[in-house]
Order: C-alpha cells, then structure tokens, then sequence
C-alpha cells in the first residue's frame, strides 16, 4: 500500500449525497479543527481540534475520530456509481482542512488516483505553499470570502482576512475551476455594498466566474448548547428570497454568474 | 434514432374544469349494473356460464345509463355522477350489505349510498346467495388454509371478493383494426370448429360469447354516438356544438372500426379502459405502453398537419382526467389494504421495442405533461428506464417527481426484460413489458398473470417458529420443535424455513381455489377477446387461454425478518448475550410495552377458552377483569428493565438499509425463504407462480395483526414496506439505502419489488436537485434495482394535512405502488407515511 493511504487525521462526520458543495451527488468529509471562530458557524463543534462532547436530544455524543485515509476511502468509495452518473466525488470540509494538510493533502491525492474528482469547501486561512501542494489534487476550489473589511472580519471571524485574500489571488491563478462562496450574515455583511465589495474582488481575480451567496441559517444554534457554548448570533432572522434576490442582482452586475445556495 | 419534441405543453382551461368537475361531489354507489346484470342472469339459468357472462354484459351495455360530463372531448362514463362506482354481486356482496351503513363515515375511501339504492341492492342480493366466486373458491379451499388466513398470515382478500383485472390487453389491435376485425377473427375461428372435435362445445360457446361481447361494445358506442348528436342539436354554443358532433362522429366509428386519426384513437382507447371495468370488478387494469401504441396515428396527424400538439396534449389530459373518474368500492379492510380510491391503472412510458432500440417519443413526454397538468393519483405512470434512456426523459420525469405527486415510478429495463425471459418469456415479449397494478412487469396483451394474488406476512411464520406452529392454541404452521431444541442458529432458521414453507403452500392452495371459482363462475369474453391466444384456442383466460400465465402473490416484511434474524444470530448465537427464551418472553410481553387492544382481545379469548377447556365457563364480569389484568401487561420493574435493556441491544446492531454488506446480503438470503419455495408451485392455468415482493398498502393493517417481532418492532405496528428498509431505520442517506436494497435478489422476485424513497421537497430544488435525483435512480439502477418510487413533501406538510385535512385535500403522496390523496387515506397509514425516514440531505 502506498504509505500516504496510512496517514491519520481527524474528522468529526462523513455525509453522503450531498449536491451543495461541488457538481453532482459528493461525499463531504469534515475534518476536524479550524482557525476561524465565525460567530455564526453551523458546525461549532468543528472548530476545536481536539475531541469533545456533544449533547444533542439528552444523549452525549463523541465529537472527533482518528482514521486513516484508507478508512475515509473505503467510505468514500461507496458511493462511486452515483459520482459515475452525476459527475461528483470527494469533497473536504471542516473546519479547515488545511489545518491538517498532510492528512487532507493525503486525501485528496488518494481519492484522484481512484479517478473520483474532488472538492474543497475552504477558508484558505493557511500558509499559501501548504495550500499550493494540494491544488494539483483538486478538481473543484470553492473559498469562502467572508467580508473584506479586515476590522470586521476579525471581529467576526476572529481574524483578519489578509492572508485570506493575498491566496485567493495566488490560488487563482493556479486552480482548475475556483467558485468564491459568500455566507451572508445579518448585521455582518448582508448589504448591497458589503456582497457588492466581495464580488468586485472576486469578478477581479484571474479565473473567477461564478460566486455562490449561502443565506444565513440557525441550524447550529443547538448544537453551542450542546457544546456547552454560548451563541454568538443572538437571535437573527434568515435572509428572505427577497433580499437574496437583490444580493444575486447585485453580484450579478461584476459580470458574475451566481448561484443562491450553491 | 428517434427524435422527439421534448418541451412541456400548456395546460387548457378545459382540463383544469373537468378537474373541478370531478371533485363537486362525494363518490357514491350506482345500483344500476347489479340490476341489469342480475335479470340477465336469472333468464339463462342453466346455459353455459360464458353464455350467460357475455348476455348479462350485452344487457348492461344496451341499458347502463350513459352521460357525457360537460365539456368533455373523450367520452364514456359507467356512473351517472363522476368518481362514482357500479357493483359487482358475481365476486361477492355480503361485506357491501353489511357496510351499508358505515361505508360513508369509514375512514379509508368512504362512500355514499342512497335509500333507494340500497333498497334495490338489498333485493338484488338474494339472488346471489350461494352463487359468487368467493362463495365458490371457499368451498374449494382447504381447511387448513382457511385457518392460515384466519390467523392472518397471509390474505387472498383481493380475488376472493373481487375481479381479477390486473391486465393489459391488446389496446393496439383495436385502435389498429377495430373490433369488426376481433369479431372477424373469432367467427372464422368459430367456422373452424367441427362437430366432432372434443373442444366443441366449450369453444363455440366460448367464440360466440366473444362475438356478442364485441358486439354489444360496439353498439354500446353506437349509443353515445346518438347522445351527442341529440345534444348537439340543443347546444347553442357554437364551439360546444362542433365538438359535440365530432363526439358523436368518433363514437359511430370506433371502436369498430379502425381509428383513422389520434382523436378517434383516444376514443377508441377509452371505451376499452373502461368496458373493460364494467365487465368485472378487477382493479389494475393497465392501459401499459400507451406512448408507443398512440404513437401511430399521433404521427401521421402531426406530419399530415392536422392536429397541433396542444390539441394532443389537451386530448390527453382528457384521457387522465376520465381515468380518476373511474372508481370502485372495496370491503372496509381491503379499502385499508388499497387506500386512495386507487384503480391502479398503470401506464409507462419510455424503453425499449422488442427489438432493443429505444423508443422515447413526444408522446412519452407529453405523458408525463399530462401527469403534471391534472396532478391526480391516476393514470398510475410508470417511467422505463435503461442504458440508452435519454437523459431528457429522465429530468422531465424527475420535474413530475418534484412536484410531489408521487408520480411516477420508475422500472429498470436491465432487471425486468431477463427476469421475465427468465420466467420463459421470449426476448422480444420481455421487451416489451409495461407494468400492470403496482410493479408486476407482463407482457400486453399475451399474460393472465394474476400478479396480486395475496399478501403474504412474512413475520407471521417468524412468530409461528417461536411457537411451535401455534397460534392462539390452534395449530396453523407445522410443529417444529420447542424452541429449546435449537441449539445452533442454523437449527433455527430452518424451522423458519419450514414453517415458511408450510405456509407458502396452503397460499397456493388458497390462491388456486380462488383461480379455479373465477373460470368457473366469472370467466371474461370481451377482457379474453383481446388477449392472444384466447381466440386461437377456444378458451377464455380463466381457463388458460393466454400465452402466459402466471400467480404473483406478494411477500413483505423482509427488512424485518432479516433484522430480526440477524438479532437473533448476533444476540443469541454469535455473542450468547441472550437465549431464545429470552427473546419469546419479550415478544410475548410486547417487551414491557403495553400491549395493543387487538392483542388483549386476542390473550383474552385464549385464556377464555383454555379455561372452558377445563370446564370453566366465564361471567361478563370475569372477561372483563382477565382483559384489564392483560392490558395492564403487569411485568415487574426487573423484567421490564431487561426487556428495555434487550430492545436496546437490539436496536444498536446494524440494520438492513445502512450500506453494510454483510447485514444486506443477509436480507438477500432472508427473501428466498419466500421467493424460492414459491416458484415451485403452479396454478390450474398451466403457468407458475413468481413472488413479487410489495404491500400496496397493506403492510399497515396487516402488522397490527403481528405481534412484536425480534427486531425490536413493537406489536402492532406497521411491517416494512415492499423491499425498503423498516421506517426510520435507514439513517445513513438515500445512497446508502440505494446501495442496501440493491443488494437483494431483484431478478428473482419478477413479479415485482417495491422500493419507497421520502424526500423533502427541498431534496430536489434547482438543476443540481434534478439531476442529483437522477443520479440515484441511474445509480440504484446500475446495482440491478428493479423499481423505485418518491414522496416528496415536507413532514410539516403532513403533519398540517392530518390537522386540516379540508385544506390539503388534492395533496397527493405516494402510498405504495401508487399515490393517493392523502385526506383520503386512514389515520394509521397516514402515521406510517410521516413515519418513513426522511432523507433531507440532498
């Protein structure tokens, strides 16, 4: 066996027949460990690296597990002839998966020798030669760009976005097919100008034609309460169909093709 | 390759009023057929039964009132009022005489009835008095059946008080050649005939009850074609009037003669979908690849410009419209069993010629335009899908699906076509197939295959194993030792075995009783008339006359059995955790849950009649103490602790549905124990009989008969739908049940499997829902699954329905082979929907 297919890492969930992150029906792995604290995260117990508790409907549940890429392979393989029939593949999520790059480097490399495509939802909050290691590995590059004011970034996002933005440039140049994914959040970056700022950066990178806005949701809420954290949202209302219209009209107008939702 | 017109046609405003039209009024029940039939049969006492089938349905057709519904283009109408049903006093009437009274307040599919039909009914019925075929079939019954289905381990309830139907005829033949050329055929056939020849009697008699039954459909359109010229002459409306004597024009034609143009076709086509209802009470009777025998004639008017595809497309949405005004009424329990006012007349689109070039055409679209403009249960619509099924198809498929009709099911070419030649039909004929009822593939107008015979309780010989063949003190299985003996699992599973075999044979005994009364009493001249060989050989299809014939009772309950023996391998035998001792005790006691008001009863009557056994005869007051002594279910806190401790264990082992190998090839073996022992067994028309495995819907009513199972189901709860995983146990996403369900033995189980997916509408959002959809049909496909079928609604939505019920009357859900409106359906069933797994994650 190659020795890469041996590398552990961490991840917290393996969903399967997802159809919102990458082209077709894909298996996301999330990985465990982020260095972003976005306020409004879904996946709070994605964040810490280490492996924690979980309550959720009065059961505790283990938040974390070590494997292999071999192991997360296998699973992956499962679903191949619907990849086969729609196009998809593998997709990393987390947390960051450039937090354990070895591991999802590993991944990545392991899934394209089997001829399954992959995918990577990222912050790219990380060392731009770490990222740059994995890009020959990746079919499909969706970063997210939060905001590109670094002061309120930070103040949501914990950090600030410089490292950020400097590799969405460098990234796309290199990608084969790079989508900017904007979450938009209430009282954080849901104004025309804000999404405005954001797509005339990304209609401003080489490459970059499409721009994904994933309206806010509370489905996390739960589980801050569960991790035993508070919610740093409060109690925010999701975007209505028609706010995200105009935020698409508006993305729309750098010569952007968007997409609500992804 | 053929090209095709692919686009979705408008909707007329005409359609969306005979829609209306249809849902005015509460279904009602119809007296006149019972009458006509009933005098007829009273003047031919004594001739041939065939005689007197084809004179009672002369009869019918000369006097049935007849009704052309406003505005409609395509006409014909067995009921005064829309959605409303005839009866049929031949197949039994002693259930409708008893529920006259309750079958417009009962829950599922109630009727109304009038004073004065029932009056008339009441009348009726005494002549039918030892006469029926279900009387008839009893009588042939062994006993020892009758006691299986007593104790409910399988039920033939579907034949044995009703028509067979579930056919496809020869709708071509006659659109193509009319019935002057059917009627041709059986003369020169009948000229054939010698007096000395040893088939005389029966063939003659035969023959020329198919000339006469032609011949009354003919003259019964000849009748319409007068209605609309006289209102014609009344109609003021200009529009109206031209339509009208264009009616009337299209019904002096066909269906005698040959249809000249896609109109007179539509008519054609009608009056044998619904003749065809009149003659028996069967349900499923299939109009089956309706794209590919349309096509002709929709061809030439399109190419000779005179029709545009919107009239098309309107002419068809009339035809969809006219098959929910068709409806029948059922005993209370088979209307449980069957719920949704559902005929189950399947037609399919798409696939393959007999020679194996696909043959998707407008027609194929437009079908399933059609399902979208009326958005109704019916025509049940089937899509088939193979290698080289355009991918257009599939995503106009897929855009009916999203709108959550439950429409339409979808069937894999690369299963059905060898496990029918399989089953020794040619290649060419297995090509061919459409889809009859729910999910039975056959062959159109070549099969009597009696595909829903009965439905068999899985779980029930699984019950009998832990027993030693008893059941409420009465041996109904055979007696395969007491549980102790089994000392190794395989010990185990071959008492189940036996006990499945057992049982398997007093269902063909049953079943080939039921086949033997229905040639006896209802054979069928115009149904045979337009089935090949009927004519050729002299026998109607009750007596063998079809080129294939086949019994298809259906097996469920597999995602249970096979989690049940799993639990049972891992807990008893692999880990020892547990003895089987054990487990018969948390069975008996509904592992400490209380127990439902149906087992009470049961362990009352028990206990009552082991005490008068001894002598002891109990007051009311003692009855009523033993009931509420059972019903407490009085374990004390250390055995109710180890019996919630036992269902734990049980429920955190792998289940059937979660993509884990070894678990689902374990189903696969689980299924055999019904589909092998069963293709060994013929029936009295010289065919086999081949297991389906499906519900309908009767995995509800039938499971609360069952008592709790090993897989940690409770008593009385639903049993696992067709071959998908048990409700809400699959929690690994809709691939990894795909892949779970592929795994079982499709090829074998030809008379049809039955595979339930619930999705949240959300699921199939946007171009990326759609083809993502697609993706899992192809992808389940790929694995050799046979059928596959969608609810998309939200659990809100269900939820609200079951609150506002008036609010959510056209919400349509798929049931099992077939969708209904959910208001419709009983309480209990509607749980079992909002109970089956979700899957969200699209």
């Amino acid at each position: 066996m190659n020795s890469y297919l041996n590398t552990v890492g961490r991840i917290f969930d393996i969903q399967r027949f997802s159809v919102h992150d990458g082209p077709g029906v894909r298996t996301i792995v999330f990985l465990k460990g982020c260095v972003l604290r976005c306020k409004w995260c879904c996946n709070p117990e994605s964040q810490n690296y280490k492996i924690e508790n979980l309550i959720s409907n009065g059961k505790t549940k283990t938040v974390g597990k070590d494997v292999t890429v071999a192991e997360v392979l296998a699973e992956v393989e499962r679903d191949r002839v619907y990849y086969r029939r729609s196009g998809g593949g593998l997709t990393l999520s987390g947390g960051e998966s450039f937090c354990q790059p070895e591991f999802a480097t590993a991944l990545l490399k392991g899934a394209k020798a089997k001829g399954i495509t992959t995918a990577i939802e990222t912050t790219s909050c990380a060392p731009i030669e770490t990222i740059l290691k994995a890009l020959p590995f990746i079919d499909h590059y969706l970063m997210d760009i939060k905001h590109i004011n670094p002061e309120k970034h930070k103040r949501f996002c914990g950090k600030d976005n410089y490292m950020i933005l400097e590799n969405a440039r460098i990234i796309a140049e290199k990608a084969k097919d790079m989508v900017i994914r904007v979450p938009v959040i209430p009282t954080f970056n849901d104004t025309p100008e804000e999404i405005g700022e954001i797509a005339r950066f990304a209609a401003n990178l080489p490459n970059v034609k499409r721009i994904h806005l994933l309206p806010y949701h509370r489905l996390g809420k739960d589980k801050y309460d569960g991790l035993g954290r508070e919610y740093g949202m409060g109690d925010l209302p999701t975007p209505d169909n028609e706010k995200m219209q105009i935020l698409k009209r508006v993305a729309e107008s750098f010569g952007l093709e968007c997409v609500i939702g992804g | 390759m053929s090209v095709y017109f692919s686009e979705e046609l408008p909707k007329s405003a005409r359609i969306s009023a005979l829609v209306d039209h249809l849902f005015d009024e509460m279904p009602e029940v119809e007296h006149e057929r019972a009458v006509l039939l009933t005098e007829s049969y009273m003047q031919t006492e004594g001739e041939p039964i065939i005689t007197r089938r084809a004179k009672a349905f002369k009869r019918i057709l000369e006097a049935l009132p007849i009704t052309i519904r406003p505005l409609e283009l395509v006409v014909g109408s067995n009921t005064k009022k829309p959605r409303s049903c005839q009866v049929f006093p031949e197949f039994s009437f002693e259930w409708l005489e008893d529920e006259f009274e309750t079958m417009e307040t009962r829950s599922a599919d109630p009727f109304k009835i009038s004073d004065e039909t029932k009056k008339v009914l009441h009348t009726v019925y005494k002549y039918w008095k030892g006469k029926t075929t279900s009387e008839l079939a009893s009588s042939y019954m062994s006993d020892e059946a009758k006691t299986a289905i007593d104790h409910n381990i399988f039920t033939p309830g579907n034949y044995f008080y009703n028509g067979v139907g579930h056919v496809t005829v020869n709708y071509a033949d006659v659109i193509n050649n009319g019935f002057e050329s059917i009627i041709a055929r059986a003369k020169t056939e009948l000229a054939k005939c010698n007096q000395g020849d040893a088939d005389y009697a029966e063939k003659t008699a035969f023959l020329s009850a198919v000339i006469m039954s032609c011949e009354a459909v003919c003259d019964y359109a000849e009748r319409y074609a007068k209605l609309a010229s006289e209102m014609a002459s009344k109609e003021t409306d200009e529009q109206r009037k031209k339509e009208l004597l264009t009616i009337a024009s299209n019904c002096s034609r066909v269906p005698r003669k040959p249809a000249r143009n896609f109109f007179e076709a539509c008519q054609a086509f009608w009056f044998v979908q619904m003749l065809l209802q009149v003659e028996s009470s069967g349900h499923s009777i299939s109009p089956g690849r309706f794209d590919q025998y349309m096509y002709p004639l929709y061809k030439k008017d399109i190419d000779e410009g005179n029709i545009t595809r919107e009239f098309a497309q309107e002419l068809i949405d009339c035809i969809w419209v006219k098959l929910n005004d068709l409806n029948k009424i059922r005993d209370a329990a088979s209307a449980e069993g069957f719920a949704g006012y559902s005929l189950f007349q399947n037609l399919i689109v798409g696939g393959q010629d007999e020679e194996g070039i696909d043959v998707t055409n407008d027609l194929s679209f437009m079908c399933i335009t059609a399902s979208i403009h009326v958005h109704l249960p019916q025509p049940s619509l089937s899509v088939r899908v193979w290698n080289k099924t355009p991918h257009d198809l599939m995503l106009h498929a897929a855009k009916l699906t999203r709108t959550g009709i439950g429409l339409p099911a979808y069937y894999n070419d690369e299963v059905i076509i060898p496990s029918l030649v399989n089953r020794g039909l040619t290649l060419q004929d297995a090509r061919d197939y459409n889809i009859i009822g729910c999910v039975e593939p056959q062959k159109s107008g070549k099969t009597e295959g009696w595909h829903d015979a009965a439905f068999f309780n899985m779980c029930r010989p699984l019950e009998l194993v832990f027993s030693n063949g008893y059941d409420m003190g009465t041996l109904v299985g055979v007696e395969t030792g007491d549980i102790s003996s089994f000392d190794t699992y395989e010990k185990f599973a071959d008492a189940y075995k036996k006990q499945m075999e057992y049982t398997i044979s007093l269902l063909v005994n049953a079943d080939n009783a039921i086949d033997m009364a229905h040639a006896v009493r209802c054979p069928l001249p115009f149904e045979s008339s337009m089935v090949e060989d009927c004519i050729g050989r002299g026998l109607p299809l009750q007596r063998g006359g079809a080129i294939y014939n086949f019994t298809g009772p259906q097996g469920f309950g597999i995602a249970n059995v096979a989690d049940a023996l799993w639990a049972i391998k891992t807990l008893v035998y692999d880990q020892k955790k547990y003895t089987l001792a054990d487990f018969k005790e948390a069975l008996d006691k509904n592992f400490g849950e209380p127990l439902s008001p149906l087992k009470v009863q049961q362990i009352a009557t028990l206990v009552i009649k082991e005490l008068s056994a001894t002598g002891k005869t109990c007051t009311e007051g003692e009855i009523a103490a033993i009931c509420r002594g059972i019903k407490a279910n009085e374990t004390d806190p250390a055995k109710k602790q180890f019996f919630m401790q036992l269902k734990n264990d049980i429920e955190a082992l792998d289940k059937f549905g979660n993509d884990v190998p070894e678990v689902d090839y374990f189903a696969r073996e689980a299924a055999y124990y019904y589909t092998k022992p069963l293709e060994t067994f013929k029936n009295p028309r010289g065919g086999m009989f081949q297991a389906g495995l499906y519900p309908v819907s009767a995995n509800v009513p039938l499971g609360a008969q069952t008592g709790a199972t090993p897989d940690g189901r409770l008593a009385g709860t639903p049993v696992a739908d067709g071959v998908s995983p048990a409700a809400g146990r699959d929690t690994h996403g809709p691939t990894a049940s795909c892949n779970s369900v592929s795994k079982l033995d499709h090829y074998i189980a030809s008379n049809g499997t039955l595979f339930n997916m619930k999705f949240h509408p959300s699921a199939l959002e946007g171009e990326s829902g759609l083809e993502s959809f697609v993706a899992l049909v192809r992808g389940y496909f790929d694995q050799k699954g046979s059928h596959m079928q969608f609810n998309v609604v939200s659990r809100e939505t269900l939820l609200e329905a079951q609150k506002h019920p008036e609010q959510y009357k056209s919400l349509v859900v798929r049931v099992a082979g077939y969708s209904a409106l959910f208001t419709t359906l009983s309480k209990s069933l509607q749980d079992d929907i909002i109970s089956r797994t979700e899957q969200k994650r699209f």
